[in-house]
């Protein structure tokens, strides 16, 4: 008989269910910020030996790939861009390409404006982070998560 | 067809920000793919992009085989004088390009 038990879905139960619900999300943005195992002693070269403190770059990558063999990249770091206070070097890290480091660039107070595009390879489905180490020695970073349909080939083929 | 293009506003007001979009022509080839007869295709990227504006360095990429085929950039700088934005690349092969864009600078 199907109805055989219609008060197991308890009050109880429903309520544990819903709690539930609030806190998958809660933990998926815990784990955005994460970086790869694989990049942190990459990251740490990068920014003179510490972690950088997650904030200040944004690195905007579509969240769905259909090709990897060509994925816009924009990253731009919040910063004055004056001779005492600017971004020195940004660095761009995946997670899965047989490279992890992707491109370094360089820029002064006379850019302006922080912020660089360009297109990248990307080889799977993958993090991507992007690392600014400022004048003051100072390091921020950023990571995104992007779904590549059909990757980059480097698998020998 | 050109090797490159560089994108720069024809008029820019002194001491205003602007974008500098450059396009390159190269195959990027990352060393890890092979030929129809199964030997590996050499890599050949360019490794090194510079920028000048009026000869002093705005920009300065070092680019992994992790870059798209045909690189494309685009970066900011700020407006100091009329003058010619010129930027110079090296590939693996040892293959030195460059490319000039014309700038004027209004007050």
């Amino acid at each position: 008989m199907i109805c055989a038990q219609p008060n197991r879905l308890s009050r109880r139960h429903v309520l544990v269910g819903l709690l539930g619900c609030l806190l998958v999300p809660l933990g998926r943005a815990r784990s955005a910020d994460a970086i790869p195992e694989k990049l942190v002693p990459l990251i740490r070269q990068a920014a003179g030996g510490m972690l950088p403190q997650v904030g200040r770059v944004s690195l905007i990558l579509p969240t769905l790939a259909e090709s990897g063999h060509s994925v816009r990249l924009r990253v731009r770091v919040e910063s004055p861009m004056t001779p005492q206070a600017h971004v020195k070097n940004i660095h761009i890290f995946s997670e899965k390409n047989p490279r992890p480091v992707i491109a370094r660039f360089s820029l002064g107070p006379r850019a302006g404006r922080a912020e660089v595009h360009t297109r990248i390879r990307l080889a799977g489905t993958q993090r991507v982070v992007a690392v600014a180490v400022m004048n003051d020695g100072t390091a921020w970073m950023a990571g995104a998560e992007v779904v590549v349909t059909a990757a980059a080939c480097v698998e020998g083929s | 067809m050109a090797k490159a293009r560089i994108k720069v506003p024809e008029v820019v007001k002194r001491g205003a920000v602007f974008e500098v979009r450059l396009l390159i022509r190269h195959p990027m080839e990352t060393g890890f793919r092979y030929n129809n007869v199964g030997q590996k295709i050499p890599k050949n990227i360019v490794h090194t992009v510079r920028c000048m504006y009026n000869g002093a360095e705005v920009f300065h990429a070092e680019l992994f085989p992790g870059i798209a085929a045909n690189p494309y950039f685009s970066f900011f700088t700020t407006a100091e004088g009329s003058g010619e934005l010129e930027c110079v690349w090296t590939d693996d092969a040892g293959v030195t390009t460059s490319e000039r864009a014309a700038l004027t600078v209004s007050e």
